[in-house]
């Protein structure tokens, strides 16, 4: 009874709870610019916009234009099954299933350029050599961050590397992993999600010939990244796990809070990043989580 | 009290790898002075009792590091009117990875040295190192003077990571010396810096090996 409850609430959140996180960055940078800014709940209205609507197919495109958002959309939602929810852990949990968590973020990447690579456009083609180009680099961050906190807990599941804090290289990780939540969700520096110029877009130019329920879930699936992300973020630094149901949720949900907040002050301060500079923040990424790793190792053994 | 230190070194190694990819000469001062401070509370969250010239020593240190030798810096570099450094010898990206492979060989080379068993757990000596290695590397592959005092200053604070360890034994006073010394270097590089810019309109040392009478 209990594990149904767990699994409906688990659903339930990651269904309707991720989409809030893009209305709250724009309403952040709303702010700092000074302006009134669209309604929090402007991603609600428009998928339910989406979903009443036709779907406009290419010529070129074969049935995997519909396919891949939805094999996309699936996997993303199967890696949020792996991340714990506070003390209330995940739904599946077993040996080394980081590994398949990183799996099924690369397939719903892969599933994003199968179907921008359907159209038949050249610009999609030209967005998704930048998305997987940045991807190599950040995997590699994304997976080396996992590491240390495997190295750190001594345990190679999702849920038990998790719950303790990153502890000697907690900063590090921090960091890092704030640098891959960007780079992986398409955020300033990396890319502007308002841009319409095809020239300089990365995620927005894969999804540009999209229309009807296909982008609704492709929308929803880029804020269920988002809100993964921010989530394996704060657990990953803060010990959340360890705690007592209602202080862990509440420790969980103000730091994603925290974290949205970053996302839309670090989008308001700072400019993009040209093409030739981002390898290079990248790596710096992946060095500072491959250093908490290190840190974790050295600090970790005494 | 021991994993607090340990996260401030790693917090420190980080920096280090932001000074070497950075191309801007102010954020290249703001990583090194921010080391600085973080360098300087050390001492107190290390020692078990709180001596006044412990709290001394760590206050001149974050107004030095943190505060005066940054704003020095800063003046010289605007008097000297540069903000990249455009042409290092050794390129950012090979820096930062040579940067990070000298962290690993110290990490793994600081388990094998006879260490106190008090400090084996500790990141002080392969922190102390990997700044070392980093000041070095700023110090050979940036061509502008100011690029090459912010290497100079890393590698001081790599000096002072390791001088954390014998804290108990050096006298205080020795800390102060250093900390005096360093300003009057900074002070007089700002000074040369300017006169350098002056003469050559660069502030490149490449061409003060070419100087003739």
């Amino acid at each position: 009874m209990q594990t149904i409850v767990h699994s409906i609430l688990h659903i339930g959140f990651w269904l309707l709870v991720p989409p809030l996180l893009p209305g709250v960055i724009n309403k952040v940078k709303a702010w700092v610019a000074g302006r009134r800014g669209p309604p929090l709940f402007l991603l609600y209205y428009d998928l339910a916009r989406l979903l009443r609507k036709h779907v406009v197919m290419s010529e070129t495109a074969s049935p995997g234009f519909i396919l891949a958002p939805v094999i996309g959309w699936t996997a993303l939602g199967l890696a949020t099954a792996f991340i714990p929810f506070g003390s209330a852990g995940a739904l599946i949990c077993f040996k080394g299933d980081f590994i398949l968590f990183i799996y099924l973020l690369a397939l719903s990447r892969f599933c994003t350029v199968w179907a921008a690579m359907e159209t038949g456009s050249a610009f999609e083609g030209m967005g998704s050599a930048r998305e997987v180009g940045f991807a190599v680099l950040a995997e590699a961050a994304l997976i080396t961050a996992l590491l240390s906190l495997c190295v750190q807990s001594g345990s190679l599941s999702m849920e038990a590397i998790l719950s303790p804090s990153a502890g000697t290289g907690t900063l590090l990780l921090a960091a890092g992993l704030f640098t891959i939540l960007l780079s992986e969700n398409c955020r300033v520096p990396f890319d502007d999600p308002n841009t319409h110029l095809e020239l300089t877009m990365i995620h927005e130019v894969m999804v540009l010939d999209h229309s009807g329920p296909p982008l609704a879930i492709i929308l929803h699936g880029a804020s269920v990244k988002l809100m993964l992300f921010s989530v394996l973020l704060v657990q990953a630094v803060l010990p959340v796990g360890t705690q007592s149901p209602a202080v862990s949720m509440a420790l969980l949900l103000g730091g994603t809070a925290v974290v949205t907040l970053a996302i839309g002050a670090t989008e308001s301060l700072m400019a993009r990043f040209a093409f030739n500079r981002v390898p290079l923040l990248l790596t710096t990424a992946f060095l500072l989580c491959l250093f908490a790793l290190l840190a974790a190792w050295r600090g970790g053994v005494a | 009290m021991n994993s607090m230190l340990n996260n401030l070194i790693a917090l420190a190694i980080g920096l280090n790898l932001i000074a070497l990819g950075t191309s801007r000469i102010p954020s290249l001062i703001r990583a090194m002075s921010v080391q600085g401070v973080i360098l300087g509370i050390m001492p107190v969250l290390m020692d078990h009792h709180l001596d006044w010239r412990v709290i001394a020593i760590a206050v001149a240190t974050v107004g030095v590091k943190g505060v005066a030798i940054p704003h020095m810096l800063n003046r010289a570099m605007r008097s000297a009117n540069i903000d990249r450094d455009m042409e290092p010898l050794i390129g950012y990206v090979p820096s930062l990875l040579l940067g990070a492979a000298g962290t690993i060989a110290v990490m793994v080379l600081s388990r094998y040295l006879p260490l106190l068993p008090h400090h084996s757990g500790s990141l002080l000596v392969p922190g102390a190192l990997a700044s070392v290695l980093t000041g070095f590397i700023l110090l050979i592959g940036r061509t502008k003077a100011i690029s090459q005092v912010c290497g100079y200053l890393i590698l001081e604070n790599g000096i002072y990571l390791f001088g954390l360890l014998l804290l108990e034994s050096t006298p205080l006073m020795v800390e102060a010396g250093i900390l005096l010394d360093l300003t009057v270097a900074v002070f007089v590089i700002g000074i040369i810096v300017d006169r350098i810019q002056r003469e050559f309109d660069s502030l490149d040392t490449r061409k003060l090996t070419a100087l003739r009478e």
